[in-house]
């Protein structure tokens, strides 16, 4: 395999980056010398990774995550690590320990998260390509405030090998990039089956867009385009959806009823699946060393207090609190009946329909600040959370403008048919450029 | 409503480290989400047994995995190749 390097030295005013390889070196392959920047919660051999934590400041991986790997063997050249809410844990990238990441659509503006830097640094013409992660919205929420396309995969489709885990069960790497043949030609390298992922399926990727939609049948949920939903975002959506209806597309209105608890139970489970995950980081095996003279209750907690954010102390203690003696019942386990329903309700739609249609996000990006309230920010993932409950694909692209800032429409798809949500979002993408 | 001390004994629970002020304002915002989780209340049944789903394992047998040098590389304390951590009597 040859050897080449490429030099990377972005104007990187938006705080995009974490680490930049000024640098990069790369192999021959498909993406041969392209650059791509991975989210800081993707282990890089040789190249600090801290999931925009301060508990992980200086943690060099000693191994590179299985999508990371599969870029470096398709040539690409990896050329930093990207912003992000720590841990994955918010919705707008205020919450990294090294400063926000700034919308470049309007630096007064967030650009979305938690996949804000690898959306920002897209957007800005900085990368073409870029890995997001996306837990409950972290990688279409971004894309559509950015202005960009980014694709969650179905669940098991992409390897979390090196995925610094914050919920397991919900989370899934993915590709994000300027155009609908940009994320589907990434796909192509990062999925299929890694059997050091229990969860990978053997499903490959080897699809190039079609932008033939003729007779696809398309659901429109209500509860998409209901009251909490800005009219500015409705009216750019509807009129998406009306586009894809002149390519030859049906479309039919349906229901999602488990959606009035959907948001509720995907921060129960990812809660306590957080308050699980996160129990490693203590100062011992990786980050700022823990004080050894302490008794290990002291020590943990210095560390953690210390080095963890407030969202992310929060959200630990809810898990703790949720998996508790005595509240279990009330809070995890119906979670996980919750979760089933969101499941069946989409089996019933996708039984009459081939894909659902709404808007990513009820609202434009947010102003800098703007949601400083821990409720408040969680109820604006109320319409990407679903797709991580199911474990169906889902992607956004961009349908237009609101107040001059751009909006995400969102294609779901049934399990292991991200290749018809790639072929909607190309249909829509190509009739409109 | 949970009370300062119930949160004050998940903070000592999950090893999170809080202090007083941090208390006050940590337990209004757990009352504001749990009493939106109470929207759980609604949802009947037990949780089903997954069916679709079985679990994946490897064969028990050694397989090659990182150098110790590598391991011990990001450990805040180390001696005699092992990793160093706070007392525990």
């Amino acid at each position: 395999m040859g050897y080449h390097e490429i030099r990377f030295e972005p104007d990187d005013r938006y705080n995009a980056f974490l680490t930049t390889c000024t640098r990069a070196s790369h192999g021959d392959g498909r993406l041969a010398g392209v650059a791509v920047a991975v989210k800081d919660n993707i282990s890089t051999q040789g190249i600090e990774t801290t999931c925009a934590s301060k508990i992980l400041k200086g943690y060099v991986p000693p191994y590179d995550a299985h999508a990371v790997g599969l870029l470096k063997q398709a040539g690409a050249a990896i050329v930093g690590k990207t912003n992000m809410d720590e841990f994955g844990m918010g919705t707008t990238t205020e919450n990294s320990a090294f400063g926000p990441t700034l919308n470049p659509s309007d630096t007064g503006r967030v650009p979305g998260g938690s996949s804000g830097g690898s959306a920002a640094a897209i957007a800005a013409g900085m990368v073409p390509l870029a890995l997001g992660t996306d837990t409950g919205g972290s990688i279409r929420c971004p894309a559509a405030f950015c202005g960009i396309v980014g694709l969650k995969p179905t669940y098991g489709r992409v390897s979390r090998y090196g995925l610094i885990a914050y919920a397991n069960s919900l989370e899934q790497i993915g590709p994000m990039g300027k155009t609908v043949s940009d994320v589907s030609s990434l796909m192509q390298v990062i999925a299929g089956y890694d059997r050091r992922d229990s969860t990978s399926r053997e499903r490959p990727y080897a699809h190039t867009p079609s932008k033939e939609i003729k007779g696809l049948r398309i659901g429109i949920p209500e509860e998409y385009f209901g009251p909490g939903v800005d009219p500015g975002v409705t009216r750019v959506v509807r009129a998406a959806i009306g586009r894809l209806e002149e390519l030859g597309a049906t479309t039919k209105s349906c229901a999602i009823p488990s959606m009035d608890y959907a948001l509720a139970a995907y921060y129960v489970t990812c809660t306590c699946e957080a308050s699980s995950n996160l129990a490693r980081f203590d100062g011992v095996r990786y980050g700022p060393a823990a004080e050894t003279k302490k008794s290990w209750h002291d020590a943990y907690q210095d560390v953690r207090r210390a080095g963890f954010g407030l969202e992310v102390r929060r959200r630990i203690m809810l898990g703790t609190f949720a998996l508790s003696s005595g509240y279990y019942g009330k809070y995890y386990a119906k979670a996980q009946v919750a979760r089933e329903n969101v499941k069946k309700d989409f089996a019933k739609i996708f039984s009459g329909v081939d894909v659902i249609a709404g808007p990513t996000m009820p609202t434009i990006a947010f102003r800098l600040g703007e949601k400083s309230d821990p409720l408040p920010m969680y109820l604006s993932d109320i319409l990407t959370v679903p797709a991580n409950l199911a474990g169906i694909p889902a992607i956004s692209v961009p349908c237009g403008r609101s107040e001059g800032m751009p909006v995400g429409l969102q294609i779901m798809g049934r399990p292991f048919e991200d290749e018809r949500v790639i072929d909607v979002a190309y249909a829509y993408e190509q009739a409109v450029n | 409503m949970v009370s300062e001390n119930e949160v004050k004994h998940i903070g000592e629970l999950a090893d999170i480290g809080i202090d007083g002020e941090e208390l006050v304002a940590f337990t209004h915002q757990f009352n504001v989400i749990l009493e939106y989780f109470d929207i759980l209340d609604r949802v009947s049944g037990e949780p089903a047994v997954a069916s679709d789903l079985i679990n994946v394992m490897r064969d028990d047998i050694v397989e090659p995995s990182l150098p110790r040098d590598a391991v011990l590389r990001n450990a805040g304390g180390q001696e005699d190749g092992f990793i160093k951590a706070p007392r525990v009597m």
